[in-house]
């Protein structure tokens, strides 16, 4: 049993916290967060010829091929950064589905320019339904000739609108039950009857709706088999979550590191506030969370490279975070007293970013059912 | 990163749970396991002893001490890996004050304490109680005010500890006496290992709030203790307390055991009906146990790394501290979780007509309140975790 980072992989975190720390201040985090785009292309040039956007992609499509634990290691740094744009759209949500169910003619054509940050995706599954379940998905696929018809309202797709591509998973097999009938298409967001509108969300992570209205996208623009695409997007869910519970740790860090530095100067009744026990109990409480969500997001994502099932890991470990960033960035601002309510101060875009991850892949809710699944009660 | 065990300790693992699949079979009919169970009747301290030297046989009781001492060296996570074994199978075969006393003789003792005091503890003949605490000396031991005077080849001890667990039933005690008053609190106390029937002793029980025997007050009455009874030096004794604190404390045992527990937890779900349905399809329960569910890997997941993190720096207190703190206050929410889904079953004792698991979490919802409590309080653990782990300031 060996449970520590490998020298590997602690380099390769490091060396993002450096990258970040230099190219993407907390103000610039700011004012991306009101801006259209929301991200910077120049940033995300930068971290393509790191390599970054091809990190888990074959070796023979122009990735680095490193596997999904090296890819927590960025995505840790990402979320202390509180980094904006379509990464995680792109590389946790988009490739993976281009890798598992693309053809080789799809892979071959996408693969390299998505590992050379050429492309940006977008994945549109959920709806107003607001759920993850295959249950969720009204939008139809309706096959016309060499062509699909896609009608239907997609909502809270991240980075819809700065993708160039939208992977929208929609019914092509209407009388079935929900996992069946469910395909996965490559639509271009320029077609014809797409109207895609912002959403203004809590952490201001550009989420979107999409209408389809009486779209055509060519047959071929189908990723995988027919019918049969909830499976990829059932893997794919449950790697987003473990990849959102990397995020979610590093906010947690910074979090709990920048509380107990606060702590430590700012003086009242002639102590520094990190001297009182209620102040220090508040501490502990935090650093322990925030370690054990670390613990558990890295067993989750080693669970989840065995490619052994480990749905209940998965539950385990994004309740876990879920709580524990909430916990620590409400407790965070708590201790920062006035200050950390304040736009000014930085604290206040891990709390709103904690509320948000929470919600995504997999809340506290859904979580706690399917750890009651998995237990075989 | 490799969360799977080498081949090595799979075999290990195997060896512990044939054994303790063996024990558990010969329980007696009131066993339900866990720490205090075996101090509270005849037939219970029976089968406790039954199973240390059935342990100590197979060179069991010394595992992680050196090869020079009849040790096999095992690391912090092969020790977890037998805590967990005899805890999930609920075989008392871990006696915790030996890990504590031997610890701290390995780390401080001379070449003579280890030769007289080792063999006789691997041979499972020791039964120590701890004497440390005091009525006016919990969390701030260090004040602690029982005295120890130099009489020529002895110290004459006076003064009253609490909280000694299993006195009633140990033949060994260890204790921590004020050998110097002049100097800082922590520099003046000395740890002296004695015989129990040693004369001017008088131990008297003390009721838990359950009316069950566990604990006692431990009175000094010009207790001669023979000078080569000291571990380490004089007025070294806070450091050789210090050590003893230096065994596996990952909590794995105490997870294998809730484990077991949260097992039966959900039998009892499954077969305990409201409304024509079992309970453990009410969406209530199901949400209960899956938090739980939730809690015990937080604690597996922090215990394989209190494992490793002790292997790489032993003199790490944050970490483990953590997992006490977390693991006892787990273990009281659960145990307060499972009465409340038993429903009124759940407050039916042990023994009582229609109790069932054997009143297993009446007991526990109780007996867990000292956990939280002893072995250094959560308020102590959390101070430990903001003082070394986050460096705040300690006020003066």
């Amino acid at each position: 049993m060996d449970i520590d980072l490998t020298e590997e992989q602690q380099l390769l975190k490091n060396s993002a916290r450096d990258f970040f720390e230099k190219e993407l201040p907390k103000e610039v985090v700011k004012e991306l967060e009101v801006d259209p785009l929301g991200y910077s292309p120049d940033l995300w040039r930068k971290m393509a010829e790191l390599g970054w956007c091809g990190l888990t992609i074959p070796e023979q499509y122009g990735g680095a091929e490193f596997g999904f634990l090296e890819l927590v290691m960025l995505l840790d740094e990402m979320g202390r950064a509180c980094l904006p744009g379509p990464f995680f759209s792109t590389v946790v949500l988009g490739a993976p589905i281009i890798m598992a169910a693309g053809s080789e003619e799809q892979k071959s054509e996408l693969l390299p320019k998505l590992a050379s940050g050429d492309l940006v995706l977008a994945l549109a599954l959920t709806e107003p339904s607001a759920t993850y379940d295959a249950s969720g998905i009204a939008t139809t696929a309706t096959a016309d000739k060499d062509s699909y018809i896609l009608n239907g309202t997609k909502l809270f797709v991240h980075d819809a609108h700065c993708a160039d591509y939208i992977l929208c998973v929609a019914k092509t097999k209407v009388w079935s039950t929900p996992e069946e009938g469910i395909s996965i298409f490559m639509v271009d967001p320029n077609s014809s009857g797409i109207t895609i509108t912002p959403l203004e969300t809590i952490a201001d992570d550009h989420q979107n709706e999409i209408i389809f209205d009486n779209v055509v996208v060519p047959a071929e623009n189908m990723i995988g088999e027919v019918d049969h695409g909830w499976p990829v997007i059932k893997r794919v869910l449950e790697e987003a979550a473990v990849a959102k519970c990397a995020e979610m740790i590093g906010g947690c860090d910074w979090t709990v590191e920048t509380s107990a530095n606060y702590a430590k100067e700012r003086v009242q009744y002639d102590h520094p506030i990190g001297a009182y026990g209620s102040i220090q109990h508040y501490l502990a409480d935090m650093w322990i969370e925030a370690g054990m969500a670390r613990r558990m997001t890295y067993f989750a994502a080693w669970s989840l490279e065995q490619e052994t099932p480990c749905s209940a890991e998965v539950a385990k470990a994004k309740t876990c975070v879920n709580e524990a960033y909430k916990y620590c960035t409400r407790m965070g601002v708590q201790i920062h007293g006035g200050i950390g309510t304040t736009h000014d101060h930085d604290i206040g875009l891990f709390y709103r970013r904690s509320r948000q991850a929470a919600l995504l892949f997999g809340d506290t809710e859904d979580s706690l059912i399917k750890i009651a699944q998995e237990m075989g009660l | 990163m490799d969360f799977n065990l080498t081949p090595e300790q799979q075999a290990l693992k195997a060896e512990f749970d044939e054994f303790f699949k063996e024990e558990e079979k010969r329980a007696p009919e009131g066993w339900v396991g866990g720490f205090e169970t075996r101090f509270e009747n005849d037939d219970n301290w029976e089968y406790y002893r039954s199973c240390i030297d059935n342990a100590a046989k197979k060179g069991w009781l010394s595992l992680p001490w050196p090869k020079a001492y009849g040790g096999r060296e095992l690391s912090y996570i092969e020790q977890a890996l037998f805590a967990q074994s005899a805890e999930y199978h609920r075989v008392p075969a871990i006696d915790v004050h030996l890990s504590i006393v031997s610890a701290g003789i390995l780390a401080f003792g001379s070449e003579e304490i280890k030769s007289e005091w080792l063999p006789r503890m691997a041979k499972g003949e020791i039964d120590f109680a701890q004497c440390w605490s005091e009525p006016n000396a919990g969390s701030d031991l260090a004040s602690l005010t029982t005295k120890a005077v130099e009489d020529g080849d002895d110290y004459v001890i006076n003064g009253q500890k609490i909280w000694t667990t299993g006195a009633h039933r140990a033949n060994h005690l260890f204790i921590l006496a004020r050998t110097n008053p002049d100097v800082k609190k922590s520099k003046g106390l000395t740890y002296f290992l004695c015989d129990i029937n040693t004369p001017g002793i008088t131990v008297r029980r003390l009721d838990y709030m359950n009316r069950t025997h566990v604990y006692n007050e431990t009175f000094f009455d010009d207790v001669r203790v023979p000078k080569k009874n000291i571990v380490g030096e004089v007025d070294n004794g806070w450091y050789v307390t210090m050590a003893g604190a230096n065994f596996e404390r990952s909590g794995a045992g105490g997870i294998a055991a809730m484990q077991r527990d949260m097992e039966d937890l959900v039998q009892f779900c499954k077969e305990h009906q409201r409304g024509g349905k079992a309970i453990s399809q009410d969406p209530m329960v199901r949400r209960k146990l899956a938090k739980m569910a939730v809690d015990l890997e937080k604690a597996r997941q922090w215990a394989y790394w209190v494992s490793w993190q002790q292997s790489a720096d032993p003199w790490a207190f944050s970490e483990p501290s953590a997992a006490k703190y977390f693991m006892t206050e787990f273990m009281v929410r659960m145990s307060n979780e499972a009465v409340e889904i038993m429903g009124l079953y759940g407050t039916l004792k042990q023994g009582s007509k229609w109790a069932k698991l054997k009143g297993k979490f009446e007991s526990n919802c109780q007996a867990t309140l000292g956990f939280t409590i002893a072995g250094g309080s959560s308020e102590t653990q959390k101070n430990i975790i903001a003082w070394m782990g986050l460096g705040l300031p300690r006020m003066k």
